[in-house]
């Protein structure tokens, strides 16, 4: 490109075609579909959905819903109380796993079945097995005791529980897994000195591999919270939000006022969760995007 | 050969103190699902731990299709693989060339593009799909498979082209010097020498992508609902609204919808962890 210093243009940029070289013109080419599909499917539904909540009765309705009051504090306790005992679970089987041993790496084999198959069927199963009529679980109360076992989903509490045991079921492997490569990335040195020195289990862990991972750690709980504000079918494959609404979490009430038709009141409960998607993402960009 | 000390023997006794109700916890729900598509229906139901008849009838029933939940059935079936298939294949060309364009090419505005592609990725999905339903309307698209397969590649896409630019990063900058000074052209440089070093981690994403696809429970459930339509997850949520649910067919279907991706997973192990968790978390 060659730029002239004389004349009365000097200072006008040259045309734009003339400032790309090939590749970069080639560069925008190749972007040009993924932009396209981030317009079409994630620009223009989001500021669709928003301008569709953007009515202050809707957030009068949902505010005199107990419905959506409930699903608030259940998803609460699924974020707070759930990803927390999913999270201390995977650290601790990520150590489990990284023991070297051959019947350890079969059981990792299968450990991971639950991530890499589909929900619907091993919810379903779930859900069946609980059954309070023909399910395994009180056909084996009423072998032992010769009584009835309780209807585990009629009760919210029960079945809330359930829902988090089945999410965290279902995304165990996965972090155990991310988990796994963060420990096994620790310098094994590190530990041989620590043996010499005589340390026991727990300062093993206490000085060593949570310095290491806990970064990783805190990084992994708020994607995996992110995430699960996103899962729908924990609760609704098991309990459908039953009994009585009382289960629902925000991502399944939102689905639950689209399949009325009641699209500003889906998009509103959304956007109430935002204050606290919005800080997570934030935090997750800035770490992830360095 | 050597004894164990009693040290060891605690050690493990120790480890498979944890690892048998782990192996508990996992397979149980698997387990009871295969356990009732082998069971004849009054095994099924008798709470036994093994059918004392164990029988491949269920499969005969659905395969032939021969219960009127399960009338479309291959279909459906034939309905997610060509889904799963679309979404995969899409996914792949769109994040193969935007990772290309943002790594190799550094084409100006790149790193935007990666952070508008990351806040996608971080958009909760069930709160996308209530949007996401109304456009797919307003575009016409509602009950076809493309809502669905073009849902999958905007779901599927950020974190595929995050992983592969992460990948493609590493490929040495001397690689293309060499070739554009052969004389290799931009399209020549993606298609001889990018796409082939790629080969590893592409394999990772479209499989990622197809899985994706074909275990979609509430996408699909939305964006499709002619009984002839639909994929085999949403027939087998169908079931569910039956009060007389077959539940031995209802769990050989799953068991059959099941077995893909898990065959799937396992043949490309190597690929998935290596590729998938070095790019999911970066530490």
């Amino acid at each position: 490109m060659a730029i002239t210093l004389s004349g009365d243009h000097a200072l006008a940029s040259p045309p734009l075609s003339a400032r790309l070289t090939t590749p970069q013109v080639w560069g925008i080419v190749l972007l040009a579909p993924y932009l396209l599909v981030f317009l079409a499917f994630v620009v223009y539904p989001v500021g669709y959905g928003l301008w569709l909540a953007r009515h202050p009765a809707s957030y009068v309705a949902l505010w005199h819903d107990p419905i959506f009051a409930r699903a608030a504090v259940n998803t609460l306790i699924f974020l707070l109380i759930g990803i927390n005992i999913k999270m201390a679970i995977a650290l601790f089987l990520s150590g489990f796993f990284a023991q070297q041993r051959t019947w350890i790496k079969w059981l990792s084999v299968l450990f991971i079945l639950p991530w890499a198959v589909p929900s619907i069927p091993t919810i379903l199963s779930v859900r069946f097995m609980f059954n309070p009529e023909w399910g395994v679980i009180n056909q084996l109360i009423f072998k032992f005791t010769g009584e009835d076992g309780p209807n585990w989903l009629n009760d919210p509490a029960v079945a809330l529980s359930m829902a988090i045991g089945v999410h965290i079921w279902k995304s165990l492997p996965f972090w155990t897994l991310i988990l796994m490569t963060g420990r096994l990335a620790i310098s094994h040195d590190l530990y041989e000195a620590a043996e010499v020195d005589g340390a026991s289990w727990s300062q093993k862990f206490r000085y060593i591999t949570w310095p290491s991972m806990q970064t990783l750690y805190v990084t992994c709980t708020l994607l995996s919270m992110i995430w699960t504000l996103g899962d729908f079918n924990s609760v609704y494959l098991l309990t459908g939000g039953g009994p009585a609404d009382l289960t629902h979490v925000l991502a399944t009430l939102g689905i639950r006022y689209l399949r009325l038709d009641q699209l500003s009141l889906a998009m509103a409960s959304i956007v109430c969760a935002l204050p606290f998607v919005l800080p997570l993402v934030y935090f997750m960009m800035k770490r992830l995007s360095r | 050969m050597k004894l164990p000390t009693l040290r060891e023997i605690g050690t493990e006794a120790k480890l498979l103190l944890i690892g048998i109700p782990v192996l508990i916890w996992t397979m149980v729900p698997i387990y009871h699902m295969f356990l009732f598509a082998i069971s004849p229906k009054e095994d099924a139901f008798s709470g036994k731990l093994w059918p004392t008849h164990p029988t491949l009838n269920n499969f005969s029933i659905v395969f032939h299709q021969q219960h009127y939940f399960l009338r479309d059935f291959w279909i459906q079936f034939f309905n997610s693989v060509v889904i799963a298939l679309s979404a995969g294949a899409l996914t792949l060309m769109i994040a193969t060339a935007a990772a290309f364009s943002i790594s190799r090419l550094r084409v100006p505005g790149g790193r935007w593009v990666m952070n508008l592609a990351l806040f996608t990725y971080f958009i909760p999905a069930a709160f996308l799909a209530v949007p996401m339903y109304r456009t797919m309307g307003n575009y016409g698209l509602l009950n076809n498979h493309w809502s669905l397969i073009l849902a999958m590649v905007t779901i599927a896409s950020p974190y595929a082209i995050w992983v592969l630019k992460q990948a493609s990063d590493k490929l040495p900058v001397e690689l293309d010097e060499a070739a554009t000074m052969d004389g290799a052209t931009t399209l020549q440089l993606f298609r001889l020498v990018y796409v082939p070093l790629m080969m590893p981690s592409l394999v990772a994403i479209g499989t990622y992508a197809i899985l994706l696809a074909w275990n979609e429970y509430l996408y699909a459930f939305l964006l499709l609902s002619k009984d002839t339509e639909i994929t085999l997850p949403v027939a087998l949520g169908n079931f569910l609204a039956a009060d007389d649910s077959p539940w031995e067919l209802l769990m050989t279907t799953g068991f059959i919808y099941a077995l893909p991706p898990a065959a799937i997973y396992y043949a490309f192990k190597r690929y998935m962890v290596g590729g998938l968790t070095a790019g999911a978390v970066k530490s």
